[in-house]
Parts: C-alpha cells; structure tokens; sequence
C-alpha cells in the first residue's frame, strides 16, 4: 500500500499546505483529512494545478487521492 | 460565481446596513469583536457601563452554524488542539480588534460606510496575516485536534447551550444580564431583527467557511480568490445600502465609533491578523467553528471574551478619542508574545503513515 499523508486533526490551513509540498515531489499523493473544509481546499487546489482528483469518505475522514 | 458566495455576502452586507437602519450604532451592523465585547459587558466580564448588551447577532451566528452544521450532517464534537494557547490566541486578537475598534469584517462594514480609518486598519489586518503565512510555512502548528466519541460528544453542544442561555437571557430583558441604558450599548435593532439576520449569516458563514484571515490567507498560499468573493460582495452591498440610507460619509474623522490613530489602527488590526492565521480563523470563523462543535474554536472565544475583559478592565481598548498609553502596550505585548509562539509552536507531526 502507498503511503498516505495524515493530515487529520490539523487547523486550516495545515492540510493545504502539506499535500501542496507533498504534491511538488511526487506525481501521486494521498492524503486522510477530517475536515470538509480542508478536504475543499484540497481539492479546489489541486484541480487548479491540473491535478486528477477522487476521494472516498468513510466515518467522517475523506481519502484523497491526487495524480497527474 | 456560486450563489451561496453572492447570497452570503448579500446577507451580510445588506443585513449590516439594515440593522444599523433599524436602530444598531453606526458600521456596527455586524461586528465579531465589539457585539462580543458586548455580550462581555452583559455578562459582567468588563464594567464599561455603555459596552452592555447581548447582542443577539452573535448569538445567532452560533446558533444558525449549529442548526445547519446539525442538518447537514457536518456537526462533529472535535477538540484538544492546545486549548490554552488558543485562548491566548482568542486573547490577542480580541485586543488587536479593540484597539482597532472592531474585527475585520466591521473594517470593511466601515469602509463601506465611508470610513477611511478602516483601510488603515484592513492593511495591518493583511500585514499580520503575511507574517501568520511565514509561521506557517516554517512548520508552526499548535497539535492535533481529534473526534470525541461517545457521551464526551456533548461537549460539541456547549456553545450552542450558552448561545441558547444568552438569547432567553436577553428576551427577558433586564434582570440577569446588564444591559447599557446609554449608546452605543444602549442602540440596538428589535431582538428577533438581529436573530434572524445573525441566525442566516451564521448558517451561510458555516456553509461558505467565510473566513477574511483564511481569505487573505488562501490567496497568499496558492492565489485562491473564493472567500475574498465573498467579501466583495459583502462591501458592494454594504457601500448601495449606505449610500441608499445617507449613512455613507467619506473621511476620516468624526466617523461613528472610529478614531484616528493610524498607526494603532494598523497595528491593532495586525495583531488581530496574525493571531487569527494561526488560530486558523478570524474571530467571526471562531464563532461559526463553535457552534459546528469545534471546542478549541470554543477555547479561542472563550479567550476572546476575556480579552474584552482585559481590555476594558485595564483602559486599554481604542476609543473615539483614540488609543491611551495601556492600549499601545498591550498591542505591542500581543504581538511580541504571538510572534513568540509563531516561533516555538511546531508540534513535530508525523504526517506519512501507512495504510491509515
């Protein structure tokens, strides 16, 4: 399984940060988030940057996964 | 444009002018700060006499983030992100926005009205978001909050209660809380007016996440626009519903509930910026926060209401004369000590985990 960025529990804009740094060394990323907002952001982001965005949500937590 | 952009600002804008028609001081609409001062003042937490009312516009921010946050399926009982320090938190920006005389949405409401002193104010509240972003981007995070689970989840539901204790409170009228007998505590629009307007701003705030520090925040971050729209709009419909009633007048001074002091303007309102882009919201997104359940949002409010009380006790909030020798102490003591935790706060994470 890949690796997966944590991003659960962190304040805004913690998450958006992260997966954007994340995003700048890798082609794919997933990211766990818990927050509709920042699973928002996520998303709004990475599909400004041409990115290919699914996610899943189960018990409140959204799995993002990010690819060119 | 997404409709919920244009209606929420409209809310917010036209609702501002309008509460102000129907009898609330002057660029004082909506205020996250100076109507939670307010609420202080009822509650005996400051006894500045003419600073008393619980402004019903607050408490419906809460409680329509909580009815929509319910109905939506969004309502999640969440916390223990270093409470103590968002209380500091809700501390500093409370008394950056004193010394300002309001929060950054009552900067654009005022700029709306004509008042100049608010775009002093609204550059030092971006100022202290830049400096926010920079703590940011070096790794500062106060922790991790997490889900509550089982009976704790009624924690969620505390701010909603003392929202709902306040608004039977002041549909009393006098007898429990205190309430100002001279302005501006003692200007107010009728009670369901300012629930009603608090309660639909609420929910489309909760629904929208507006935030202007996360607006401001997110463009310097990766150039997103959306929660500025917002904004926007929220000042357009302010400045046609102003100029509509003849409440708009251009300057700088004799402006209502303003002063002149630009530096302290600028500096109030960059305390208020950067202690919020840490917080991870402005003092109206606390709020909304709050009531969606959120208990470190309730800890920064909770701070923010004892900032008012601070402010007030010790003679250190902006007035329209201006801002006294305690106030300028107090805006530079804030930033030195929020600049201080943007430094050291940096909670290690491991944020790669397998198979989560």
């Amino acid at each position: 399984m890949a690796n997966v960025l944590d991003l659960r529990g962190l304040s805004c804009p913690i998450p958006l940060i992260k997966t954007k740094d994340a995003l700048s060394g890798a082609e794919t990323v997933q990211v766990v988030v818990d927050e509709p907002s920042a699973k928002e952001n996520i998303i709004k982001f990475a599909k400004s940057q041409k990115f290919r965005v699914e996610y899943v949500e189960a018990d409140g937590e959204y799995t993002i996964t990010i690819a060119k | 444009m997404n409709w919920l952009i244009i209606a929420t600002g409209l809310v917010f804008g036209l609702g501002a002018v309008l509460l102000v028609k129907f009898g609330n001081p002057g660029n004082y609409g909506f205020c996250a700060a100076c109507q939670l001062r307010d609420i202080a003042g009822a509650l005996g937490i400051h006894s500045v006499p003419n600073l008393q009312y619980a402004r019903p516009e607050i408490i419906g921010f809460i409680l329509g983030s909580f009815g929509l946050a319910r109905f939506s399926g969004e309502f999640r009982p969440r916390g223990g992100s270093n409470p103590a320090l968002r209380f500091v938190l809700g501390m500093a920006m409370m008394i950056g926005a004193l010394v300002f005389l309001g929060c950054p949405l009552r900067g654009i409401l005022r700029v709306a009205g004509g008042d100049l002193n608010g775009l002093t104010g609204l550059a030092g509240f971006i100022a202290g978001i830049g400096a926010g972003v920079v703590f940011l981007k070096r790794g500062f995070n106060l922790g991790r909050a997490h889900t509550y689970t089982g009976s704790v989840q009624s924690t969620g539901y505390l701010a909603a209660a003392a929202a709902l204790v306040l608004l039977v409170a002041v549909g009393m009228g006098a007898g429990i809380l205190n309430v100002s007998t001279k302005p501006p505590g003692s200007l107010h629009a009728p009670i369901i007016i300012s629930l009603i307007a608090g309660l639909a701003a609420g929910a489309l705030a909760g629904r929208t996440r507006m935030c202007l520090s996360g607006g401001f925040r997110d463009f310097m971050l990766v150039g997103d626009t959306g929660l500025l729209k917002i904004y926007g709009i929220m000042f357009l419909a302010a400045l046609a519903g102003n100029l509509y009633f003849g409440f708009f007048k251009l300057g700088f001074a004799n402006q209502p509930l303003s002063h002149t002091m630009h530096l302290w303007n600028f500096l109030g309102l960059f305390l208020t910026g950067l202690a919020a882009t840490l917080a991870g919201g402005c003092p109206l997104r606390q709020l909304i926060m709050a009531g969606e359940g959120n208990t470190d949002a309730m800890f920064c409010v909770l701070g923010m209401l004892a900032g008012a009380g601070v402010a007030h006790n010790l003679n250190a909030a902006g007035s329209a004369a201006g801002v006294g020798i305690n106030g300028q102490i107090a805006v530079v003591a804030g930033i030195v000590i929020v600049g201080v935790l943007g430094l050291v706060c940096r909670e290690k994470l491991v944020p790669v985990s397998k198979g989560v």
